[in-house]
């Protein structure tokens, strides 16, 4: 496992993700696969499904990856990497020699339409098969690559151009689906959240470093707020992040062996909803009179989530 | 090796399950003419940040959150014998101008300032804030 010490030393390492790629300016994509790939000195063989991470980072004939990387699918991220990772494996059993003095990881991106949805069998099959890669999910609540549609990882009250706000419509009417505890009830033997941001940035490298290094299927679920379908200025990013952690809104923890869950970053005083909310264009809505009980049914069930965080966290299962 | 102008013909000649090289000497990490690193979006910026040199600290907090990897780094090693990174510029052919530096970077007067596209870094760096005394 690569040693995650102080930033100035984790910036010595060579960008394997590089620029000129054609993600909106300020998309959190890139800053959280950066630090991801930068989290390991291995090789590395990346599967990416269909979404803007994909189509910005490969419009043919240019590609932004210095490490090998696989063009795939809406729905199969999982599915080719464990195909890779298999390969691998018996290639390597079948010949000693091959590739003897590499050490080869397999890292699948994939953004929330693409895991939380139309990927979820792919990954759900390869994390039962117990292949050994990770898989970060790309989590910027829509469909952002095709105009931002609703997702099962959009949530409560977000206005989407599938669940748009009127005269009739407050936006999404169905919370968020909590993918990283499904994945943890799959047995991963790690599974883990994250943000980017500067102030988190080595709860993110470290917990990729450890994910990586892990043996078997891990994942890590990564918020990426999109400037573009979130609707707030691109150099914002970081501090939107940030204040859906300080919110509780999206909470660092970690999960290990599918149980062990510790809480890895806690606010010292929680922030209100609203503080969250208020700043981001799909939620303006909700501060409308008639639209005050979504954001009191927010509080409730981020008070409720992160209570049974901590339960869970104390208890040890 | 086929040039991306060429590669990119019509529609119909686009090649089926093509690999891009992304580097033309990966020994060297010479990079090919497929890597986006040799792209430019500098035409997507309207605005440009400068870096001030003589204020950084050399934390690194706009290193890590670039998403365009805009920031050079030289490697330095302390008189401790540690390795650290130092920010030496920053690369305008990859840079949006998003402005996501500017505000992360930590210094009471700022290293980082976002200046219109046309103003000259050297006269940026003449018009920065100065220090209350
Ligand atoms: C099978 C299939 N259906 C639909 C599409 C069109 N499509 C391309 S990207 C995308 C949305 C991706 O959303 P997400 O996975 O959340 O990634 P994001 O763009 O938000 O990063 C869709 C619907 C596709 N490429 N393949
Ligand atoms: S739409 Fe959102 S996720 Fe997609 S490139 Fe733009 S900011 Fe990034
Ligand atoms: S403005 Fe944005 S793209 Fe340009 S260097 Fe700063 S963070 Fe990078
Ligand atoms: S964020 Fe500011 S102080 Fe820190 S390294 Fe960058 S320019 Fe220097
Ligand atoms: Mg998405």
């Amino acid at each position: 496992m690569k040693k995650i010490g102080s930033l100035k030393e984790f910036a010595c390492t060579p960008d394997r993700f590089q620029g000129g790629h054609r993600l909106c300016p300020g998309c959190a994509h890139s800053m959280i696969v950066r630090e991801v790939v930068n989290a390991t000195d291995d090789d590395l063989v990346i599967s990416t499904a269909t979404g803007c991470l994909e189509v910005c980072s490969a419009i043919y004939p240019y590609t932004s990856w210095d490490v090998s990387w696989i063009h795939v699918g809406f729905e199969n991220a999982a599915a080719t990497i464990s195909g890779a990772e298999a390969m691998y494996k018996a290639l390597s059993r079948k010949n000693k020699l091959y590739n003897e003095d590499r050490r080869v990881k397999f890292v699948a991106f994939g953004g929330d339409g693409g895991t939380y949805d139309i990927g979820f069998q792919s990954l759900s099959g390869a994390a039962e098969r117990g292949h050994d890669f990770l898989y970060v999910c790309l989590d910027n609540e829509n469909y952002a690559n095709t105009g931002g549609q609703r997702s099962s990882a959009t949530p409560l009250g977000a206005h989407t151009s599938t669940t748009p706000r009127g005269r009739v419509s407050y936006g999404k009417k169905q919370k968020k689906k909590d993918l990283t505890m499904i994945m943890a009830a799959h047995g991963c033997p790690y599974v883990a959240t994250a943000i980017p941001s500067t102030k988190h940035w080595k709860d993110l490298a470290t917990k990729a470093a450890k994910a990586i290094s892990t043996v078997g299927p891990t994942f890590i679920n990564a918020l990426s707020p999109c400037t573009t379908e979130w609707k707030f200025k691109p150099e914002e990013t970081t501090e939107i992040a940030d204040l859906a952690v300080e919110t509780c809104a999206f909470p660092l923890y970690e999960i290990e062996d599918g149980h062990k869950l510790k809480i890895t970053y806690r606010p010292k005083v929680k922030l209100p909803i609203e503080d969250y909310l208020s700043r981001q264009g799909r939620f303006s809505h909700l501060f409308k009179p008639e639209n005050k009980w979504i954001i009191e049914e927010w509080q409730k069930q981020v008070d409720e989530y992160w209570d049974y965080l901590q339960r869970r966290e104390e208890a040890g299962v | 090796m086929a040039t991306p102008k060429e590669m990119l013909t019509d529609w119909d000649k686009v090649q089926f399950g093509a690999v891009l090289p992304a580097f033309e000497d990966p020994e060297h990490k010479k990079r090919s003419k497929f890597h986006s690193y040799n792209y430019s979006v500098a035409d997507w910026r309207v605005e440009k940040p400068v870096f001030n040199r003589e204020l950084c600290i050399d934390c690194d907090f706009c290193w890590v959150s670039c998403p365009d990897s805009c920031f050079i780094v030289e490697e330095v090693v302390t008189k401790r014998g540690k390795k650290q990174a130092k920010i030496v510029g920053i690369n305008y052919n990859l840079c949006k101008g998003c402005g996501v530096c500017v505000e992360v970077c930590p210094t009471p007067i700022k290293s980082l300032l976002m200046f219109p596209e046309y103003v000259d870094n050297e006269e940026a760096l003449k018009q920065w804030p100065k220090k209350d005394k």
